[in-house]
């Protein structure tokens, strides 16, 4: 088998493990638990081959050694990278903790990582190296950056289910943060949807990136109609989450997880992230730029926000040594955190000019 | 009076700088402000800055709106008064604030652990008690050997009424690992300031067979062009010796000197040449697998480094680095050397240069060929099938020669260099076509930052700072052995000031090997 073929059997299989992993919340069967565990273990194992058969399809195209076919080099790699690492530390949470309940909030993040493949249209091929990525403290860096993001992505949901568990009434600030941002990343999410939609539609040829159709079909739409509407209907549904979040409440009290053990996983996801981030994310990053470029620091945009995000656990783990400050407090934080992360990654490739896109020499 | 005023002012300011709830602040100070430095493109033409403050704000506030923020210094923020400000407070903040605690650490790891009072073993985050057969003399060796192979702890000892308390400690050292991640951003930042004011960052491109002795900085201010060109020039023939070139000039040192400053010429100790700058490229394709420059370091007239750099892979000599960073074409065709190497079909061999227009002769024929075209990218229209140069760059070099016997043309054909297909004649000769040689420069970007090796230091000093701090803990272990009739009851207590769970599970690893050795005794 070829790995496109087994990354679609991994992507499907992740997709199932989504609605199983839900449908285990619901009915709390543990036949069902039991499915969707194995569900995510053939994923993952799928998933495991593809890297390698795909490492071993870069090698013959690549012209080069090993080393240098690591399929870690552009976007769509380094996504299903994160997949990878982020179903790994679930899997060893699973058993380390035995408890499946958190399957439903981390499934979602693979899915929705893989479906963004297709969302942006993010290049899938292959593509030999460019001169400025044939360097082994990109492979480091790359690899560091990843892990460090999976972490971050677990304590974004163990920190996002502590706020959905220990708020209590609306008004509460920490309420009204979860249930707003869990809104906006739904309504951008959706807004994307319907940009993929209209792009597939009326734009046939592949050159077209689809970046400069982001928002359009929506918010940014030519037709002031459309966009009155998509701003209305975007707070209408920001507020209706906001009016019946504490539904979700249930849900996540019916996990056996304690809101401590929800803190704890936290703060050890970050600990383990923080420095893996420095040394693999920024100390590799600024050590490939100096060799390729001859500056280790050029506050270019994708660097800026590694060093914003890097601030964002900074703040996090100070935050817990201020009295006061644990719990609800620093979860926002670690929720911000991951919004910082999501945004340094695609953000800063989607909608700001970086010098930094991956490759190409000036 | 007066002065009682100002202590508490200094006082406060001192504590205000030793908190974290500043620290805290300036985290997200720090990450506000680059936000919209990474918005607002740093150091671009006004033009375009104000055109995305219309996108986003409307096109009638956008230029008061740019004058603001051009007042403010967010057009080259990073650099401007106020970020510098920002990261002089972090740093006394970091300085202050472990100066605050230093001392309290200190004593915490330095501390020995001594023998603790009954009352004491209550207030332990770990506890743990069993009873082993045989006295507390007995039960001491065993209790030791087993900590010893299981937690690595030396324990010392102190006779107690009714038997012994055994007690130890490790990674008492590992306390001081958040100083050290600290410590560290302060040695980055020295690093950075170093390379700001002894260093210095510039460009050269450098033409195939040329020497300089200096490099260019960006964004010198040009206003006398004759004068650049003639200073270069006698910088390069004096290979950087500024007293020979300023005698060249008839100008003294001192006014070379600042005449170089402010045209942006960084002079070289050295001199440096490129022999050859190359693209390879991926097979059958035009996606370039590597760039490449043959340099020469030239002092005091000889050769004294060879090197080929690539992307990722520069030269150093003397503290000045080259790295590969981008090409072009520095000349026409009259600086073109075109290699070629004849084989003949009865096997001999022989190399050549020519130039545009030049003729050779097949050796042992009356073959002769002419040059007579040259496209740097040669590639064929597919629906005429004529050639045609499908790029501005060095992609598929290709000549046109005209091969003659006495003087009548036999045939003609474009030789590429990629292909070597098109070497062969249909008589079974072979013209290899090497390549062009004088007409690109490479593109190097010139750097010298004494600075860098201050700011790697200090990542590997954040790096252990880091793992030490997460990943390793201050862990301490009190026994008491007390007698009871033929058996010893042994009561732990410990502490871990990280990661407790670990720490935990290894004792009642510990409780479990004790326990077995007690049934395994009877
Ligand atoms: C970006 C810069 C900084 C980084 C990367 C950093 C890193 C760290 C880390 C990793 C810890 C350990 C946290 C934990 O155990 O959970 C820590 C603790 C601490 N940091 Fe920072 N820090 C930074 C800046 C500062 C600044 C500016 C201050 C100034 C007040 C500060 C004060 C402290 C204090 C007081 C502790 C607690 C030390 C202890 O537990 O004894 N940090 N820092």
């Amino acid at each position: 088998m070829d790995s496109s073929t087994l990354f679609g059997i991994s992507t499907m299989a992740y997709i199932l493990a989504m609605i199983t992993y839900i449908t285990y919340l619901a009915f709390r069967k543990s036949p069902i638990g039991i499915t969707a565990t194995t569900i995510t273990i053939i994923g993952f194992v799928a998933q495991t081959f593809a890297i390698g058969a795909r490492w071993i399809e870069f090698k013959d195209i690549g012209q080069m050694g090993w080393l240098r076919a690591a399929p870690f080099t552009n976007l769509y790699e380094s996504l299903v990278f994160f997949v990878w690492c982020l179903i790994l530390g679930y899997l060893i949470i699973e058993f380390k903790y035995r408890n499946r309940s958190f399957g439903a909030f981390v499934t979602p993040i693979a899915g929705l990582a893989l479906a963004f493949i297709d969302l942006t249209g993010v290049q899938k091929g292959i593509q030999p190296l460019v001169p400025a990525l044939q360097s082994n403290w990109l492979l480091a860096h790359v690899l560091m950056s990843f892990i460090a993001y999976s972490t971050f992505a677990l304590a974004f949901s163990t920190g996002l289910m502590y706020l959905i568990m220990k708020t209590e009434k609306r008004s509460e600030a920490a309420y009204i943060f979860w249930t707003v941002t869990t809104g906006i990343f739904i309504v951008i999410l959706a807004a994307m949807g319907l940009d993929y939609l209209k792009f597939k539609l009326l734009i046939k040829s592949p050159d077209v990136l689809i970046k400069s159709y982001l928002f359009k079909a929506s918010f940014f739409s030519p037709s002031g109609a459309v966009s009155v509407v998509s701003w209305i209907g975007a707070a209408v549904f920001v507020y209706l989450v906001w009016r019946y979040g504490g539904a979700l409440k249930k849900v996540v009290g019916s996990f056996s997880l304690s809101s401590e053990t929800l803190d704890e996983i936290t703060y050890k996801s970050i600990a383990i992230g923080f420095p893996i981030f420095t040394l693999g994310g920024l100390i590799f990053g600024a050590i490939w730029a100096d060799q390729a470029w001859g500056v280790y620091w050029s506050w270019d945009p994708k660097e800026t926000w590694s060093l914003i995000t890097w601030f964002a656990y900074a703040f996090y783990l100070h935050s817990r040594l201020l009295r006061g400050w644990r719990g609800k407090k620093t979860a926002i934080v670690a929720v911000l955190g991951f919004v910082m992360v999501i945004f340094t990654y695609l953000g800063v490739n989607l909608l700001l000019s970086g010098l930094h896109s991956y490759g190409g020499m000036e | 009076m007066e002065k009682e005023k100002n202590k508490t002012f200094v006082d406060k300011l001192w504590d205000s700088l030793a908190s974290i709830k500043l620290a805290i602040i300036i985290f997200a100070v720090l990450a506000l402000t680059s936000i919209v430095g990474t918005v607002i493109e740093q150091n671009a033409d006004p033009e375009r800055n104000i055109k995305l403050l219309a996108k986003l704000f409307g096109a009638s506030a956008a230029p008061s709106l740019f004058r603001i923020f051009d007042s403010l210094g967010f057009m080259d923020m990073y650099h401007s008064w106020w970020f510098i400000t920002i990261l002089l407070l972090f740093s006394a903040n970091l300085v202050i604030c472990s100066i605050e605690r230093l001392p309290k650490i200190l004593k915490l790891v330095k501390e020995p652990v001594k023998p603790l009072p009954e009352e004491r073993f209550k207030g332990f985050g770990i506890q743990r008690e069993l009873t082993v057969k045989g006295n507390p003399e007995k039960a001491k060796g065993t209790v030791m050997r087993a900590v010893k192979s299981s937690l690595g702890f030396q324990l010392a000892e102190t006779k107690e009424g009714h038997g012994y308390q055994l007690y130890s400690q490790k990674g008492n050292y590992t306390r001081l690992g958040v100083y050290v991640t600290h410590f560290s951003i302060l040695v980055i930042l020295v690093g950075a300031v170093v390379g700001i004011f002894f260093g210095f960052k510039g460009f050269l491109n450098l033409p195939e067979g040329r020497t300089y002795s200096v490099a260019f900085s960006r964004g010198h201010h040009m206003t006398d062009t004759a004068e650049f060109e003639r200073i270069v020039d006698a910088v390069d023939a004096s290979s950087g010796n500024l007293t020979n070139a300023a005698k060249t000039l008839s100008m003294d040192v001192a006014t070379l000197k600042a005449k170089m400053r402010s045209f942006g010429i960084q002079p070289l100790d050295f001199g440096i040449r490129c022999d050859e700058f190359s693209v390879d490229f991926y097979e059958n394709t035009d996606m370039p697998k590597a760039y490449k420059s043959r340099l020469a370091v030239i002092k005091n007239g000889k050769v004294v480094l060879n090197k080929v750099i690539e992307v990722n892979n520069p030269l150093t000599y003397d503290g000045v680095t080259f790295y590969q960073s981008s090409f072009g074409f520095s000349g026409g065709i009259e600086n073109a050397v075109f290699r070629f190497r004849l084989a003949s079909k009865d096997g001999r061999a022989e190399d050549l240069n020519l130039r545009y227009g030049g003729s050779f002769t097949i050796p042992g024929t009356d073959i002769t060929g002419k040059i007579e075209d040259f496209s740097p990218a040669l590639g064929i229209d597919e629906q005429t099938g004529r050639p045609f140069t499908y790029a501005q760059q060095m992609n598929n070099p290709a000549v046109y020669v005209n091969f003659f016997e006495k003087g009548s043309r036999k045939y003609g054909g474009w030789l590429l260099k990629r292909y070597p297909a098109t070497w062969k004649l249909p008589d079974g000769n072979i013209v290899a076509f090497n390549g062009v040689w004088g007409m690109q420069y490479t593109g190097l970007q010139v750097r010298k930052d004494p600075g860098v090796w201050i700011v790697y230091f200090g990542c590997i000093t954040m790096a252990v700072g880091l793992f030490v701090a997460f990943f390793m803990s201050h862990r301490k272990l009190w026994i008491r052995l007390v007698e009871e009739k033929n058996t010893t009851r042994v009561i732990i207590g410990a502490s871990a000031n990280k990661n407790r769970h670990a720490f935990e599970r290894k004792i009642d690893k510990l409780l479990s090997a004790l326990g077995s050795d007690k049934t395994g005794g009877k």
